[in-house]
């Protein structure tokens, strides 16, 4: 914990985006996390997201589940909307708060256990309903608030910070997702912001499920030699597989070569612009083949890796109202005794 | 991009903008934070260890750290520096305990200082420790040189000059009063090892033009400086009803503000540039116009108006000038009625008793040629400093060439050749007390810049004695204090610690950190390179800021940190100083200590420092 909050400076001019404001106000209080924690860094890459995106904070709903990554909802955007729900249960809670009111942005913030051990059920369910939402997965490996036990993401034969090696296969959420049909497969890197702070921005403006699964180090509890999940190892096998161009910023981009574009709701594109040959990120079967072929060498790839922006999201598949539930008048959203007797008459 | 050499102690030195611009090299945020401490006389004598007056520089000083005051860039007011030296200075209560002795044994070398102003007195005050014999020839009957004659005792009271000056006399040297020294040649044949010159510019200029030299002007045209000393030594006591004030530096300030007390109900001081281009301090002038004097700009002096063989004013040229006052051209005329006229166009080094065929060379001006960093003469053996040297400074100038003079003053009587100059020593020690806990506080406080009360105007002109400046109250002092941003305490890097984890960029205020990879960016500097990464990163917005201050070239402004490449990637991290408010959350967050905050303390040489080859010899 700092000994101070971070000072605002008043005389400092600060660039401001479309919708003018700085980039301080899509901070938050300061941080409880141990100095030099991945998911503070993560923070701060969403908060550059959000600022580009230019993002209304009252327009955000944060939601987490339990555990370090869970604590982090609080550190950034301090005038959005936040829930802080039991372990594992951020995506129902999520998905409850979309069905209420589509028009916000929600955005998850859940850890490899939080998303891959108690909430993994829930998880894949909200893959396959394709909810509206960011799902960011803060990855370390390691159950950093218990004191290190090896959690569900951990890799085989990385060693723990007592010695011990672990034996059990890793849940890797972008394969999982691959299994499920999700629409918005992503990882990054929290000490490489160039490369994640726009595939934040991609997953913002993603039609439905934006699964982001960041690798953010745990210097307390898994930052030691042997370890797959240090800042050193993460680095040294890190892949950049693609490199995206938000939105708001492909507008600027003349068309090149060796690229591909994908429409997103809202007349956007995101461009893919470098990819390896035979790579096609809107291809299932050419990622997964790609996905195997590199986790078997120990590497770490890392970018947008699979994108489907033609499937529909839960409302769309439900046909729900397009006025959120909460802007609806009560005369429509409640029609009374006789319209229930109505709908009951008709239906038995 | 080179990685930044930080063995070399001028990086670190120009950080702390503040030390780096006073001439004295005074520990600025050092003695702030003690006076913070109420740690007054041991705030007070940090001061006086590099500064020897801090009682009279806290009401005198030109202060030319304030202008470099890296508060001033960040929010548009420096700190109150000058003001806060003035509140150690008072409240230090009795030093005696702390302050520096003379040598019990005399070292059988002796040095003879001409005038007993700032500058003879810092080489008395450094060499008397090292047991030196000091005599000091002093034209009038009181030590203090021009502190005594030109600066008025409503500003500098009499009781702290007279405290101060002879703290250093009393440490043992022997001052000849009413002693003016008439032929060089003769104080070098009485055998003295050293000679220092510290006698001022002592010669106020004239303004000859037509009526200066009819009988009835002589009496009532003065000369500011010999017009201020006969104030300071009760010679003269009244001036006329209506005064002008010929010339806008400090002198004519303080002559302006004298004649205001003296009796003179109408004062104009009268200049030849516009206001903007005014060489007096601006808070001086604001004290001179809060009394009551007017201000009359672009008129040149033309003659003095006698009739009836007396003084009735002057006509002066109505002057119309270019944008940036380089050129002028007469528009008119006019006559200022006038019964006293004061001249403050500057001042002049005289020499008239130092004999030409002795070796000591002088240049233009009748300036003497002397070494700006041995103070040393053409003459082996004989040195300036103080006004003597360069023409008109101000007195941290003249302590600062002291201290230089008296470092040359040991090496020659020592043998040691003049030119070589012992090392700036610096040393870095960490402040972290322990996690989240620094020695100094650390928080960037948003208060705004005290003023100073002043004595209100109807009690300010009841005797030429009242300062008019008061010292900040205690609950000015608590808020003043905070204001510094501690830049002493410096962000100390150390690469091969650094993970890149990003914590340090992304919790730093002012943006003043980033991680470039400098084989991509190029050699013509990430930090420009980086503005296009828009909020990320050490950014343009700085860049907007910098428009708030006049920077000072080699100061903290301009600096820029580059580390040696990182362990993980080879990039490097790079640091503008520019905008750095020290708050040490860049250490904070860092979880492998690679930052970390540490005090700097500088030691600049003086008189009795070695050469590191000395200091090898003696070991």
């Amino acid at each position: 914990m700092p000994s101070i909050a971070k000072p605002v400076i008043a005389s400092l001019i600060l660039e401001r985006n479309a919708i003018g404001l700085t980039i301080r106000d899509y901070e938050g209080p300061m941080s409880t996390l141990c100095a030099g924690c991945g998911h503070d860094s993560t923070t701060a890459a969403l908060v550059q997201a959000l600022w580009r995106a230019s993002v209304w904070p009252h327009r955000v709903v944060k939601l987490s589940g339990i555990g370090c990554s869970s604590k982090t909802p609080t550190y950034f955007l301090r005038g959005a909307h936040g829930f802080n729900s039991v372990h594992g249960r951020m995506v129902p809670i999520a998905t409850g708060a979309n069905a209420a009111n589509r028009d916000l942005l929600y955005l998850g913030i859940s850890g490899d256990g939080d998303a891959l051990s108690i909430g993994l059920g829930h998880l894949s369910h909200g893959i396959r309903r394709n909810v509206h939402m960011v799902h960011l997965i803060e990855n370390n490996g390691v159950y950093g608030l218990t004191k290190g036990q090896f959690s569900p993401s951990a890799d085989v034969g990385s060693r723990s910070h007592r010695g011990e090696h672990n034996t059990l296969a890793p849940i890797d959420p972008i394969r999982l997702g691959l299994s499920l049909g999700a629409t918005f497969l992503a990882r990054g890197f929290s000490g490489d912001k160039a490369h994640l702070v726009p595939i934040l921005e991609a997953a913002i403006a993603h039609r439905g499920f934006a699964l982001v699964d960041v690798i953010s180090p745990c210097v307390q509890f898994n930052n030691h030699v042997g370890s797959t999940k240090s800042y050193a190892e993460v680095r040294a096998h890190q892949l950049q597989v693609t490199d995206v161009v938000p939105p708001q910023e492909t507008a600027a981009l003349s068309a090149s070569d060796q690229v591909v574009d994908v429409a997103v709701p809202g007349g956007g594109i995101i461009r893919f612009r470098s990819l390896p040959s035979h790579y096609d990120p809107t291809d299932r079967r050419s990622v997964a083949a790609y996905l195997e072929d590199h986790a078997q060498r120990g590497e770490v790839p890392t970018g947008l890796l699979y994108l489907d922006e033609s499937v529909p999201d839960v409302h769309e598949r439900a046909g729900s109202t397009a006025v959120p539930l909460n802007e609806l008048p009560y005369s429509v959203l409640c029609p009374g005794a006789d319209a229930l007797r109505a709908l009951q008459d008709a239906r038995y | 991009m080179i990685p930044t050499d930080v063995t070399d102690a001028t990086y670190y030195c120009q950080v702390v903008d503040c030390q780096w611009a006073c001439p004295a090299h005074t520990d600025v945020p050092a003695y702030i934070r003690l006076v913070g401490q109420g740690r007054h006389a041991e705030a007070y004598m940090l001061n006086r260890s590099t500064n020897v007056f801090p009682g009279i520089l806290g009401r005198t000083c030109d202060r030319p750290c304030e202008p470099a005051c890296r508060r001033g860039r960040v929010d548009d007011e420096p700190v109150a520096i000058c003001r806060l030296k003035r509140v150690a200075a008072d409240l230090r209560g009795n030093v005696s305990a702390l302050a520096p002795r003379a040598a019990r044994h005399r070292n059988a070398k002796r040095v003879a200082a001409v005038g007993c102003g700032p500058a003879s007195l810092t080489v008395a005050n450094d060499l008397l420790p090292l047991g030196y014999e000091v005599t000091i020839f002093e034209a009038s009957t009181a030590p203090g040189g021009l502190m005594r004659t030109s600066i008025p005792a409503f500003r500098l009271p009499t009781a702290v000059l007279d405290e101060e000056t002879s703290a250093v006399i009393e440490m043992g040297a022997e001052v000849r009063y009413g002693s003016p020294v008439t032929s060089m040649a003769a104080l070098l044949a009485d055998g003295y090892d050293a000679v220092f010159v510290g006698s001022g510019a002592p010669k106020g200029n004239d303004l000859d033009i037509p009526g200066r030299h009819e009988p009835g002007a002589a009496a009532h045209v003065h000369v500011s400086l010999d017009w201020l000393a006969s104030i300071a030594f009760g010679h003269v006591r009244s001036i006329g009803r209506r005064v002008l004030v010929i010339g806008v530096g400090n002198t004519a300030m303080d002559c302006c503000r004298s004649a205001r007390r003296l009796g003179g109900a109408e004062v104009r001081v009268v200049a030849r540039r516009p206001r903007a281009f005014f060489k007096a301090s601006s808070w001086e002038l604001r004290d001179a116009l809060d009394e009551g004097v007017e201000v009359l700009t672009e008129r040149a002096p033309r003659r003095f108006v006698v009739e009836d063989g007396r003084l009735v004013g002057m006509e002066f040229d109505v002057l119309q000038w270019d944008d940036d006052a380089t050129h002028s051209t007469v528009v008119g005329s006019e006559l200022l009625p006038a019964d006293d006229v004061v001249l403050a166009i500057g001042q002049e080094n005289a020499f008239p008793w130092i004999e030409r065929d002795l070796g000591i060379e002088f240049a233009r001006w009748d300036l003497p040629v002397v070494d700006p960093v041995t103070m040393a003469s053409t003459r082996p053996g004989v040195f300036f400093g103080g006004d003597a040297a360069f023409g008109p400074k101000n007195i941290v100038w003249a302590v600062a060439h002291g201290h230089e003079a008296a470092l040359s003053i040991d090496r020659h009587c020592q043998g040691l050749a003049v030119d070589e100059r012992p090392a700036v020593r610096a040393s870095l020690v960490s402040q972290r007390m322990s996690v989240g806990e620094w020695s100094y506080s650390n928080d960037f406080n948003p208060v705004g810049r005290q003023e100073t009360p002043h004595v209100e105007l109807s009690r300010r002109f009841a005797d030429l004695g009242v300062e008019v400046e008061l010292d900040f109250t205690p609950a000015q002092v608590a808020r003043e204090i905070e204001r510094c941003l501690n830049c002493d305490v410096q962000t100390q890097f150390s690469a091969a610690l650094c993970v890149e984890c990003d914590a340090c960029i992304d919790i730093c205020p002012v943006q003043c950190l980033v991680i470039v990879d400098d084989a991509a960016s190029g050699a013509n500097g990430a930090v420009g390179a980086n503005g296009a990464n828009g909020a990320v990163g050490a950014n343009g917005a700085n860049g907007a800021n910098g428009a708030n201050g006049a920077t000072t070239p080699g100061s903290g402004a301009g600096l820029v940190f580059v580390s040696t490449p990182l362990p993980h990637t080879g990039h490097v991290m790079v640091k503008e100083e520019d905008l750095c408010v020290h708050c040490g959350l860049c250490a904070e967050r860092c979880p492998t200590a690679a930052w970390d905050m540490a005090k700097l303390h500088v030691t600049h040489p003086r008189a009795g420092a070695q050469t590191s080859e000395r200091v090898e010899a003696l070991a």
